[in-house]
């Protein structure tokens, strides 16, 4: 039983996990229709600026600041540049552009940080383990789950209690209008973009401790941040909150679980080429289900 | 008056014809390995220790001059492919040397093989090759892919493990390693569990661990997969308390991101920076001294490549005729970094095989620390599907 | 906006006929240079032209993004290995096992993925692709991730034995001018005018009583079938067939190749294909770190292109 419940909170942190990485790109996605392929791009200069900074200042909050200033400074000033002029485009010249930021920021991470993986450690603070009932669980991945908790409804106040966010979500449908009462809607949209990419910095900061900092560490999770926003429904705080605790459980439970079911089914050998395959097309498959079902997603925006 | 110039023309003419002196043009050697992009810790770690050999030569092997020509595959089979078809037809190589992954290997053997040129391969050692598809134009100078996992199993099978769970990721080198282990540790295993190769996270797996407890976990996970693994392995507590026992996982690539949270954690592998013999630690402080950081087992298959094609080359005296080129490579006359070394009937190695710990060093750095010898002239299990002699 | 008819004198076409007689010179300039090694780059960038040319029908004259397409370029090659694995090298049943294989997948994959549109798209198309990838990485009898090379190519009776380049590069460079034309007419048919009707304004071609999913479907298979003999191809050449012939990157260097050349032109492909591979090849001789050339060139294509390559040579020249 407290391997089930151990699992259970496995697949609730990695859903908080799933959803710190998609946050930024729903946002942006949503309120500025702008497809962000580079956002895995963000999330992993985040991670190596953090990295950098832990290394030389040995505190996790100053490195956590210095990822998420340094991204969105980056990202504000791309937007500035380049992007800007891609938001009235249609969204395959946006995937090609944000492609090539990522070919980009995946050789210049290389060039000036090198091809291995660099190290990142957790603070000690967040190093023991924790007590829970019947099994001991890591207090950083707690830490996560709170965190998760906490961006989540951060995000939701800022957009739906804030007059900033109720500026952002007016300008997305109805720009013009937003322009015409004297609000700067460029610079909107330059903030909201330098806040996605800091959303991205900030999962990678917190994940980075976990997983490995290495050139070409975003081009994963962007695909999974992706499936959860399409799943949630694009540019739905919500939608991704859920559709990333759905994932998440999901592909945990199913991963945990998924050797006993199929070898009900079929003989050993067979289950077990089976199992693992069906495992790393898990969460795909779920994602062609319910865009088969419910097209925009299970909480889409209304427009 | 008119013979001499006659004889003057045939004399010309003659001299036309005859072959040019023996020009001595370098040999052209064609490094094939992933030079850009995530994958390329590995690869330029092979490049940064052939090179240095070939530059504490003088810019030659065996004593001519070689032109190394660097060629990035990107972990591509079509880009490799490509690669290939430029440097058999355009440059026209006589020996290519490197190759990481197994995909790749696979992918451009065959045609360099039929082609004429030598491959030395520096790291991937997939059992097609070592079996029914070997060739005598093909030398393997790391290992074939099981061995690691061979002397893992025979560790096992010492410390008198009765349940042991293994790990990988579910691809043909993951499915290989744990092959490999079981045919050495005949114990049934407690469970085969392989995750997705994009997985991020291990928390499911590790719960089952910590609920199962077995006598130990048996895992292969390379590069950022491995970084990832080995610490959320230890962030579980479970290095104290369920032995790791790995391949390929933690190794000079990984070790600089893992640092200490890898402590106690047993590898196997043919190589370590601290193997006691006198080219290896020539080797080992030659490369901390030019690249400022420690060799990783690649790098140190690349340098025994690069020493293999120098001994070769000294022994045809720069001739690069197939046969001769072929006998002399097949003859392994090199100090290599691992000790003793020759080649099997399929031209992969026989060799030891040792059980490592990450310790810390002299410095206070986490590092690989020889534990116990696990195999020795081990040869691979394919030897025999092979035609050569 | 819709071109004039071929007119074989227009400046367009007499342009694209001196590419092709140029392509067809290809083999007999690397004998006389000596360098054979162009060949087979030639011939690579002949069946990128062919696999692009199937995904600019429905990206170009559709406007369906998918993310996706290399999915039907790697089955095509699977099918060519796993055929010659089990002894079949007949290249007339592979290649008709393919095209029956595909037509199921397409057929399937788009019903469900044209149910959505724009994002929605993108992200199905490219879960797709996914979803074989992984599937051609865990099928362990064929090698899996490590590839599965071809122990003999295809036999094409009665034409020349595939072994030869030269014969290789031909049939390549005619499937070529084959899929170019096919799509010039199905473009100016009703069917391709319909299609692009619903690429500039749906709305007015469902009141019209269009029905949307018949034509985007069938123009998504067609464009799947035209990329399973472009894998056919590149199986052969390679003698390979690997996972990482599906991969999304893949899917992506499609479509920047599709963009790159001209977007809705029958010729971009051919010139993407070109512009890029070369582009690749000259920088990579250069630097190991070629990528951070490559990513801000794409960049700039995305923020400048209007219509391609093809599409700024081909319309200065339309005006003269």
């Amino acid at each position: 039983m407290s391997l089930f419940l151990s699992q259970l909170l496995n697949g609730v942190q990695l859903g908080m996990l799933l959803f710190l990485l998609s946050a930024g790109l729903t946002l942006v996605f949503g309120i500025m229709n702008f497809i962000n392929l580079s956002h895995g791009s963000f999330y992993m200069v985040g991670a190596y600026l953090a990295a950098a900074t832990l290394a030389r200042t040995d505190s996790f909050l100053l490195a956590g600041l210095a990822g998420i200033g340094g991204a969105m400074l980056l990202a504000f000033a791309i937007e500035r540049l380049a992007l800007r002029r891609l938001y009235a485009r249609d969204h395959l010249d946006q995937v090609l552009a944000t492609l090539g930021l990522i070919m980009f920021f995946n050789e210049a991470v290389r060039m000036i940080w090198g091809s291995q993986p660099v190290f990142t450690a957790q603070p000690s603070w967040l190093n023991g383990s924790v007590e829970l009932i019947g099994f001991s669980y890591p207090s950083y991945r707690l830490m996560i789950i709170a965190a998760g908790a906490v961006v989540a409804l951060g995000t939701y106040l800022l957009i739906h209690k804030t007059r900033i966010g109720m500026l952002v979500r007016a300008s997305s449908t109805h720009p013009d209008i937003v322009g015409a009462l004297g609000v700067n809607a460029r610079l909107l949209n330059s903030l909201l973009f330098s806040v996605g990419a800091g959303l991205a910095a900030l999962a990678g900061w917190l994940v980075g401790p976990i997983v490995s900092v290495q050139s070409g560490m975003g081009d994963n999770v962007l695909i999974l941040a992706l499936v959860v926003i399409v799943i949630g429904g694009i540019g739905s705080i919500r939608g991704a909150f859920y559709a990333a605790l759905l994932v998440g459980l999901v592909d945990t439970m199913g991963r945990a679980y998924m050797p006993q079911i199929t070898r009900q089914f079929f003989e050993r050998s067979s289950a077990d080429a089976a199992g693992p395959a069906l495992a790393s097309m898990l969460i795909y498959l779920f994602m062609a289900l319910i865009l088969a079902v419910k097209p925009n997603g299970l909480f889409p925006v209304k427009r | 008056m008119k013979r001499s110039l006659l004889a003057g023309a045939v004399a010309a003419l003659a001299f036309s014809l005859a072959p040019p002196a023996q020009a001595a043009d370098p040999v052209k050697i064609g490094f094939m390995a992933e030079l850009s992009g995530p994958q390329a810790a590995l690869g330029q770690d092979m490049l940064d220790a052939f090179m240095l050999v070939v530059d504490q030569n003088g810019g030659k092997l065996g004593g001519v001059a070689v032109n190394v020509l660097r060629r990035d595959s990107q972990l591509k089979p079509e880009v490799a492919n490509q690669i290939a078809d430029e440097l058999i037809e355009k440059e026209k190589v006589p020996i290519v040397a490197g190759i990481t992954f197994s995909n790749i290997m696979m992918a451009v053997t065959k045609k360099l093989t039929t082609a004429g040129v030598v491959v030395v391969g520096a790291n991937a050692g997939p059992a097609p090759l070592a079996g029914a598809q070997c060739s005598a134009n093909l030398f393997v100078v790391s290992k074939q892919n099981d061995q690691f996992a061979e002397a893992m199993g025979k560790y096992a099978v010492d410390k008198g493990y009765k349940k042991v769970l293994a790990m990988a990721p579910n691809y043909q080198a993951g499915k290989d390693y744990v092959g490999g282990f079981k045919r050495v540790y005949k114990t049934p295993l407690a469970d085969e569990i392989y995750t997705p190769l994009n997985q991020l996270d291990f928390s499911a797996e590790l719960s089952r661990i910590a609920a199962e407890k077995p006598d130990a976990v048996y895992a292969f996970y390379p590069g950022g997969l491995g970084v990832s693994f080995v610490r959320a392995y230890q962030q579980a507590g479970l290095i104290g308390k369920v032995p790791l026992l790995t391949v390929s996982t933690t190794d000079g690539t990984t070790l600089p991101a893992l640092k200490d949270s890898a402590l106690g954690v047993m590898l196997s592998s043919a190589w370590g920076p601290d193997l006691p013999n006198p080219a290896n630690q020539k080797f080992v402080t030659d490369f901390e001294a030019k690249y400022k950081r420690t060799p990783s087992e690649y790098a140190a298959q690349s340098y025994d490549a690069a020493l293999l094609i120098d001994s070769a080359l000294r022994k045809t005296n720069g001739s690069t005729e197939n046969k001769a080129l072929t006998a002399a490579m097949k003859a392994a006359d090199f100090k290599s970094v691992r000790g003793s070394f020759k080649f099997n009937n399929n031209n992969f190695p026989v060799q030891d095989f040792y059980v490592f710990e990450v310790a810390k060093d002299a410095k206070g750095n986490a590092n690989i620390k020889t534990v116990s010898k696990q195999l020795t002239a081990h040869k691979d299990a394919y030897g025999a599907e092979c035609s050569l002699k | 906006m819709f071109p004039e008819s071929l007119h074989w004198r227009s400046p367009r076409v007499l342009l694209a006929l001196v590419i092709f007689a140029l392509l067809l010179a290809v083999p007999l300039l690397s004998q006389w240079l000596g360098q054979s090694f162009y060949l087979s780059f030639a011939t690579r960038i002949v069946i990128f032209a062919i696999a692009a040319s199937g995904l600019n029908l429905i990206l170009g004259y559709g406007g369906m993004v998918s993310l996706g397409h290399s999915l039907f370029v790697g089955i095509g090659a699977y099918a060519v290995g796993i055929s010659s694995f089990h002894g079949l090298t007949n290249g007339w049943a592979q290649l008709a096992l393919a095209l029956a294989v595909v037509a199921v997948v397409a057929a399937l994959t788009g019903l469900v993925s044209l149910r959505t549109r724009g994002v929605g798209f993108i992200m199905i198309t490219l879960a797709f692709g996914q979803m074989f990838y992984f599937l051609a990485i865990s099928l362990k009898q064929y090698g899996g991730d490590d590839g599965l090379p071809l122990d003999n190519k295809s036999v094409l009776n009665p034409l020349p034995a595939l072994d030869g380049k030269i014969a290789l590069y031909y049939l390549a460079l005619a499937v070529l001018a084959i899929v170019m034309y096919g799509i010039w007419r199905t473009v100016h048919s009703r069917f391709g005018y319909v299609l692009r009707g619903f690429q500039s304004n749906e709305r007015r071609m469902l009141a019209a009583g269009f029905p949307r999913l018949r034509y985007q479907l069938t123009a998504y298979v067609v464009s799947a079938l035209i990329c399973t003999v472009a894998g056919f191809l590149q199986g052969n050449q390679t003698a390979f067939a690997s996972p990482s012939y599906l991969s999304w990157q893949a899917s992506g260097d499609l479509i920047l190749i599709v963009v790159l050349g001209g977007m809705g032109t029958v010729m971009g492909p051919l010139v993407g294909a070109f512009a890029l591979l070369v582009l690749e090849e000259a920088l990579s001789g250069y630097t190991q770190h070629w990528m951070i050339v490559l990513g801000p060139f794409i960049l700039l294509v995305a923020l400048l292109s209007r219509r391609g390559m093809w599409g700024a040579i081909a319309a200065r020249r339309a005006r003269s």
